[in-house]
């Protein structure tokens, strides 16, 4: 009898909704497996399939953006036997997601309210997202520390560009085939792989992200950021790697905070 | 100064002169540095006249902070601050209660004083700037023993020592944004008022003293940029909370990399203020006079980029030219004022190198034919047509009573070109369609959108940026969150 021969995996960049190599046609290689390190360009590229997919992103329903998330959930939980990942990460990733998924309709009452001004208007304030948010993933846990700045920013509103695990990224691209299959749209979820320092820098000057959300633990790469951030006045976060899912969802109102704007609007009450 | 395009309309009758008295004012000729309780001579014996930007007529000498200051009420501060978070927060919020009380009883002095020391007309001072400040603390008194509802009921502490530097256009009533939030919430302060502007600052200080708030607990340290600089690179300082402009505040993000020192940016804007054809049109042009023209246009959210939707754009301009012929500019004390001295000739250079650069780049300027006085600082409101979204006067803050008119033809095409900003501060729309104007301030990327009004303020209201004009808030619960740890 022949021996069936394995399909295997060609591992690429999630950009916009598409798998796509690399354009620069660097590889890495992972447990034996090839994988795309990632340029500066597919972080341009990735900004811009961001910045696409923000309005129609932050104009759908906190209630469509939740069942987007919770879908989420339940296709993690369906593949957590395959996932380069421990059983129990993969747990807390699928309990993180649906935490998050509980959020989007939570956020705008926690946050927002009516302002009692003294004046005769209806003035009130409401969370928005800030917008394309650039994710710097730790490298480990790679999937749940991923999933633990992703859930948030995704539950506030925004969209990420992502620098999965640079020690671990298998399972981080392989959440792009998780995600491709909940509904979320092409864009709004960027997984890149590669080099940290080479991608978090580039995504860090990039004149059209407004926020980066940073878990890679690395003081210099921080401080880094912290520089290029300025330039254009981005926001930044910088937390530990999520271990467990207690540390993932314990600040959980933090983490959106950290990439949520608050507008308020006047509207005149009679003449 | 170029000669208007058209004449002004002859005005049917004159004011006579309405000064404010300045006689029950209390000035002291010498301000030393307000640090742990009291004036105190700065080290290096450095002392600057502080001008009155209406005649260029020095007021009083005001002492310069220097870095051996800065630390020193680093040192007290950070020595008061145990004291003061573990105070009872009733007890607290007692002391901005009083600080209230006081800035509403000396609500006048601080009106003349306000306009003596920045030019602002008067009617603005007393009837804007001050009884702001005072409802500013007022409202945060409230929040000092409230605070674990104010941030969605998690445990909080304060932060220490947190260091505030607040710009020359509204004195008094930045001092208030920063202080009353930061004391409320259990912090001790230092704040450093504009080169500028430092006099009602320094008064503030004597009703810190005045209503016995503990010594160290807030430091007041007049000086210059170097000042502060020093506050934000110096060590022991745990917050950093910053109103400006872009280019400093990106300086001071700069500064901070690196270092888990939380900021806060309150920067720059290029307000749209946005007309439909819908709108009641007499009453817009009221709004746009006073989007642009309140406090000279020294507003971080001026309503400065006016588009007016193409089919009213004749009309609106017309009303609007007229309106602006009738605005009196002039002495700040003058109680019929409406438009006062530009705060200082730095400012006013850079007003007139904006607004060569809008000619030169070929906008059409109107400049309104009043009379200005001799001495002071002066510039006359200006309105620009023909003018393009590349234009600088289009994408530049110019911090004056300038205005750039664009148009638009639709809806979206309005949405598109308020948005195309770097900063996002503040917008105005101006419709009669609820249903309207509730989708365009969604779609506005800015933190603060009036409708059928402009340059509202509240202290229960929150006010920020998006974009380059800066993050976090003041105002209203989202104004304690700057300066609160949260414990879990």
């Amino acid at each position: 009898m022949t021996r069936r021969l394995a399909v295997r995996k060609t591992y690429k960049l999630w950009i916009g909704g598409a798998f796509v190599r690399s354009e620069s046609g660097r590889y890495d290689e992972a447990d034996g497996v090839n994988f795309p390190r990632a340029s500066r360009k597919d972080v341009r590229d990735a900004v811009a399939a961001a910045r696409g997919a923000a309005a129609p992103w932050a104009a759908r329903t906190p209630y469509n953006r939740g069942q987007i998330l919770y879908r989420a959930a339940e296709a993690l939980e369906s593949r957590a036997d395959s996932m380069r990942a421990p059983r129990d990460e993969v747990d807390a990733c699928v309990d993180v997601l649906l935490h998050y998924a509980g959020w989007t309709d939570k956020l705008q009452p926690v946050l927002g309210g009516v302002n009692p001004v003294a004046a005769p208007f209806l003035s009130f304030s409401l969370p928005e997202p800030t917008g394309v948010v650039g994710v710097v993933a730790p490298d480990a846990p790679a999937l749940l520390g991923l999933i633990a700045e992703l859930a948030p920013t995704l539950a506030a509103g925004n969209v990420a560009v992502a620098i999965v695990s640079e020690s671990e990224p298998l399972v981080g691209l392989d959440l792009a085939e998780v995600l491709g299959v909940s509904d979320v749209p092409g864009g709004v979820v960027n997984l890149l792989s590669g080099r940290r320092a080479e991608l978090a820098t580039a995504l860090g000057a990039h004149r059209d992200l407004n926020a980066i959300v940073d878990a890679g633990a690395d003081a210099e790469l921080s401080a880094e950021l912290d520089r290029l951030a300025a330039e254009t006045i981005k926001r930044v976060r910088h937390g530990d790697a999520a271990t467990s899912y207690d540390a993932a969802v314990g600040d959980a109102l933090e983490r959106m905070e950290a990439v949520t704007e608050l507008k308020t609007a006047w509207h005149p009450v009679g003449a | 100064m170029t000669p208007s395009v058209e004449t002004r309309t002859s005005v049917v009758w004159d004011y006579a002169p309405a000064p404010e008295s300045a006689e029950h004012i209390r000035l002291r000729g010498r301000y030393g540095l307000f640090l742990d309780g009291d004036f105190r001579a700065p080290a290096d014996g450095r002392y600057v006249p502080t001008l009155n930007p209406a005649t260029e007529e020095p007021i009083a000498e005001v002492a310069w902070a220097g870095p051996a200051d800065v630390t020193a009420a680093i040192e007290r501060a950070r020595a008061a601050f145990p004291a003061w978070a573990a105070l009872p927060a009733l007890e607290r919020g007692k002391y901005l209660f009083r600080i209230a009380r006081l800035i509403q009883e000396r609500a006048r002095e601080l009106a003349v004083v306000e306009t003596l020391d920045g030019g602002k007309p008067l009617r603005e001072s007393r009837d804007v700037d001050i009884p702001l400040a005072a409802a500013h603390f007022f409202h945060y008194a409230g929040w000092a023993d409230k605070l674990g509802y104010g941030v969605a009921a998690r445990e909080v502490a304060p932060l220490g020592v947190v260091g505030q530097i607040v710009p020359w256009n509204f004195p008094l009533l930045m001092a208030a944004w920063k202080l009353a939030p930061a004391l409320a919430c259990g912090n001790v302060a230092i704040l450093k008022p504009a080169e500028t502007t430092p006099l009602t600052a320094l008064l503030l200080a004597e009703i810190c003293a005045e209503a016995e708030l503990p010594a160290g607990v807030v430091a007041i340290l007049p000086g210059d940029g170097g000042a502060g600089a020093t506050l934000v690179r110096a060590p022991g300082v745990d917050k950093i909370a910053f109103t400006g402009s872009t280019a400093v505040g990106r300086d001071i993000q700069t500064a901070l990399a690196g270092q888990d020192v939380p900021l806060t940016l309150e920067l720059g804007g290029k307000s749209a203020n946005i007309v439909f054809e819908d709108a009641a049109l007499d009453q817009a042009v009221e709004g746009i006079v006073n989007g642009i023209f309140f406090n000279q246009g020294h507003v971080c959210c001026a309503g400065s980029r006016l588009l007016i939707q193409e089919s009213v754009r004749d009309e609106v301009i017309a009303k609007l030219w007229r309106r602006m012929g009738r605005l009196r500019v002039g002495d700040p004390l003058d109680k019929n004022t409406d438009v006062g001295a530009i705060n200082s000739a730095e400012q006013l250079a850079r007003i007139e190198t904006l607004v060569a650069a809008g000619e030169e780049e070929g906008a059409l300027r109107r400049t309104v034919a009043c009379e200005l006085p001799e001495r002071g600082y002066w510039f006359a409101p200006t309105l620009f047509t023909d003018v393009s979204p590349a234009h600088r006067i289009a994408a530049e803050e110019i911090f004056g009573p300038v205005v750039s008119v664009l148009t638009f033809r639709t809806q979206a095409e309005a949405i598109e070109k308020a948005n195309n900003s770097r900063y996002g501060l503040a917008a105005g729309i101006w419709t009669d369609k609820g249903a309207k104007a509730f989708e365009v301030a969604s779609a506005l990327r800015a933190g603060v959108v009036w409708q059928n009004t402009y340059n509202h303020f509240d202290p229960t209201a929150a006010f920020g940026g998006y974009k380059e004009s800066g993050f976090g808030r003041e105002g209203g619960p989202a104004g304690l969150r700057p300066y609160l740890r949260v414990l879990r």
